[in-house]
């Protein structure tokens, strides 16, 4: 490998990308476009959940419930029905997503200290906001239960009122605002970075066969290796570039927490930015337009990384086999690293399984790429 | 150094493309120092063979030695002492007139200095000096070219391969791109030029005639010309269509050619074209005159080939 003849190409790749409108947006604009769409777009929270109500006893007891669960942030109620059809109604014309129902011998009930059913209706249809929605539902009715209780054994005993004798108190760690912004924002670097990477790369060999110049570059002395090395450099240096201004956005504007050092975060994006840019370079050799190349880099890229790295989607809640699969999505690597490195600040040698897994991957793809380009045509 | 050194051999040179044999059983030998020509109708496989040489294409059989170096075996060897020009232009449009060529001086790795020199002798030389900061992309058909050359030129090749260099540029463009050429046949410097004009094929010191694929005769323009059978004579009429469509068909005519400033006949004898006068002049057909005429590469090409492809 000769270093003028890198430098060569890298200029003139970087001159390239300078130029063209298309791919300096790519490389600058759309990682910011990309970190506010999915950092705003993509929220796993709830909040203000229509709730209908149907209150089938309309004492002051159900009404103090309901009281309850309008001051909740959870839940907004939005209307009040009279039948049981009506519930049916009110889901299928999406006016509410959860319906609450109190029976007619509910105050009964409690007055006896037997056990009072509240039920809950939720709309699953959105699975994730039918958990939350239910678990926050429980939540809210156990905590009314509870004061009811007190308040019941006050009454009848004369006793002063005492705390509830067990009361379970839960820590969060890592992500203590429990914001799912802080838990996807972090993975949503790797997408951005891939998209990217491999998107500007996929264009660089399929360019230079599309506009001819690829028949002189492959009647000079130019190596394979070096093409490879001289045309990923600039590429590189984008990536690192945009991987910076993520973090920027993601700690200053987002104000997720970053908690591990600098360096840490280079070295593994490093290594996450040569697979990618490999990829795109591989796809370039075999597909020689740009279109073509650029959307196989992009199927390649956005449906493994969004759906499968475990950015926004649990790994550890997918079925077995699609979880054993996660393991050759090498985005998947990253995201773990990035997550620690974000939200929990660990340091390298803590993260040396998925780290050694992404150094590995990058070792293979670049001895792929390296071998991939063959200066022949025809 | 032999002057009748061979610097670019091809024997039993092959590249088929499925079907079709774009370049079959090609021998051929270009001695140092001169301006060969590849001249043949579009398909005749010219740039096929100029691939091959360049390294940049393998050929299926046959076998292809640049500079003494064989260039299926060590291509990289070969790419360091020629250089290449496609048919196509193969420039960034997006990088300026100067930036291409020190580009391409890099990837040579040639010394700053020297890269500086030739480009300025170079430039100069097609006059481009003016328009270094220009993008190619900005550039008319014929200043691409000549930009091209300029890049093939920078690392001082021993061996120059143009294919159809000269395609879509200008007249002056072009005597420009000739005396460029001359000068660096003067510096030794080996050419293998393609061309489907065949008033610059006459420029070359050596022409091979290629067709389908096969060489049918590779001599100087002034041997080629002398093989041609027959006598041309050519008839300074102001009505040349009708003077055509008079000759043809005619006993001992061979063929008829529209040129610029008449008719030119093809002959089987000279001693037909007196005959033919008479003939004419009782037809009625407008005729100033005619004379026996050296015959050019095209006439040659036309009584060789029956026309077939040819570019006037």
């Amino acid at each position: 490998m000769k270093l003028r003849r890198l430098r060569a190409l890298a200029v003139k790749e970087l001159l390239q990308v300078v130029r063209d409108p298309r791919s300096l947006m790519l490389a600058l604009l759309m990682p910011v476009m990309q970190l506010f769409l999915l950092g705003y777009g993509v929220n796993l929270d709830i909040a203000h959940v229509p709730v209908c109500v149907y209150d089938q006893e309309g004492s002051p007891f159900s009404q103090g419930l309901f009281k309850r669960v309008q001051a909740s942030p959870y839940f907004r109620i939005v209307r009040s029905l009279h039948d049981q059809r009506e519930i049916r109604q009110a889901m299928d014309n999406g006016s509410c997503r959860m319906a609450l129902v109190v029976p007619a011998d509910f105050s009964r009930q409690v007055a006896l200290q037997r056990h009072a059913a509240v039920q809950a209706i939720v709309d699953a249809t959105d699975d994730n906001t039918a958990t939350l929605a239910a678990a926050y539902a429980n939540a809210v009715v156990a905590g009314f239960a509870n004061d009811v209780r007190l308040d019941l054994v006050e009454r009848t005993s004369g006793l002063p009122l005492l705390p509830a004798p067990v009361a379970q108190q839960s820590r969060v760690w890592f992500n203590e605002d429990l914001e799912s912004r802080n838990f996807i924002i972090p993975g949503v670097v790797a997408l951005v970075l891939a998209l990217v990477g491999a998107q500007l790369t996929s264009l660089t060999i399929a360019r230079e066969w599309e506009r001819g110049t690829m028949e002189l570059l492959v009647s000079t002395p130019v190596t394979p290796m070096e093409l490879l090395v001289g045309k990923l450099a600039p590429y590189f240096a984008i990536g690192l570039l945009d991987g910076l201004i993520c973090l920027a956005f993601a700690v200053f504007w987002f104000h997720v927490p970053f908690r591990g050092t600098l360096l840490a975060l280079l070295f593994a994006t490093s290594l996450f930015l040569l697979v990618v840019l490999c990829v795109g370079y591989f796809v370039s050799v075999a597909i020689p337009n740009q279109i073509g190349a650029s959307q196989i880099a992009l199927f390649l890229t956005i449906m493994p990384i969004s759906l499968l790295s475990g950015y926004a989607f649990p790994i550890d809640q997918m079925p077995a086999a699609i979880r054993l699969l996660t393991y050759g999505i090498y985005a998947r690597y990253y995201v773990t690293i990035l997550k620690a490195l974000f939200l929990k600040g660990s340091s390298l040698h803590e993260l040396w399984l998925p780290v050694l897994a992404l150094a590995g991957y990058a070792a293979a793809m670049v001895g792929l790429a390296a071998r991939a380009f063959r200066k022949r045509i025809g | 150094m032999n002057a009748n050194e061979i610097t670019v051999a091809a024997t039993g040179l092959t590249k088929r493309f499925g079907p079709l044999t774009a370049v079959d059983g090609l021998d051929l030998a270009v001695r140092r120092g001169e301006i060969f020509g590849l001249v043949g109708p579009d398909g005749a496989g010219k740039t096929t063979a100029l691939r091959m040489f360049a390294a940049v294409m393998a050929p299926d059989a046959g076998r292809v030695s640049v500079g003494g170096v064989d260039v299926v075996a060590e291509p990289e060897r070969v790419r360091e002492r020629i250089s290449y020009m496609p048919q196509r232009f193969g420039l960034y449009e997006d990088l300026t007139v100067d930036e291409n060529i020190r580009f391409y001086a890099e990837l040579f790795a040639v010394p700053r200095r020297l890269r500086e020199q030739r480009a300025a002798r170079l430039l100069a030389a097609s006059s481009m000096e003016r328009f270094r900061k220009r993008l190619a992309g900005q550039l008319s058909g014929g200043m691409k070219q000549k930009l091209g050359l300029a890049c093939a030129l920078v690392h001082a090749p021993s061996i120059v391969l143009l294919d159809e260099p000269t395609t879509g540029v200008d007249p002056l463009s072009r005597r420009e791109f000739w005396q460029i050429l001359y000068g660096l046949r003067a510096e030794g410097v080996t050419l293998l030029i393609s061309t489907a004009y065949l008033d610059e094929a006459e420029r070359c010191d050596r022409l091979a005639l290629l067709h389908g694929g096969r060489m049918l005769y590779c001599d100087t323009p002034a041997a080629l010309r002398a093989r041609m059978p027959g006598a041309l004579a050519e008839f300074a009429t102001p009505a040349p269509r009708q003077l055509r469509d008079a000759l043809q068909g005619r006993a001992g005519v061979l063929g008829v050619l529209l040129v610029g400033n008449g008719v030119h006949v093809h002959l089987d004898q000279a001693g037909r074209l007196a005959e033919l006068e008479r003939q004419l002049r009782d037809s009625g057909v407008p005729c100033d005159g005619a004379r026996l005429v050296p015959p050019s590469i095209e006439d040659l090409f036309v009584a060789l080939l029956g026309g077939a492809g040819t570019q006037p």
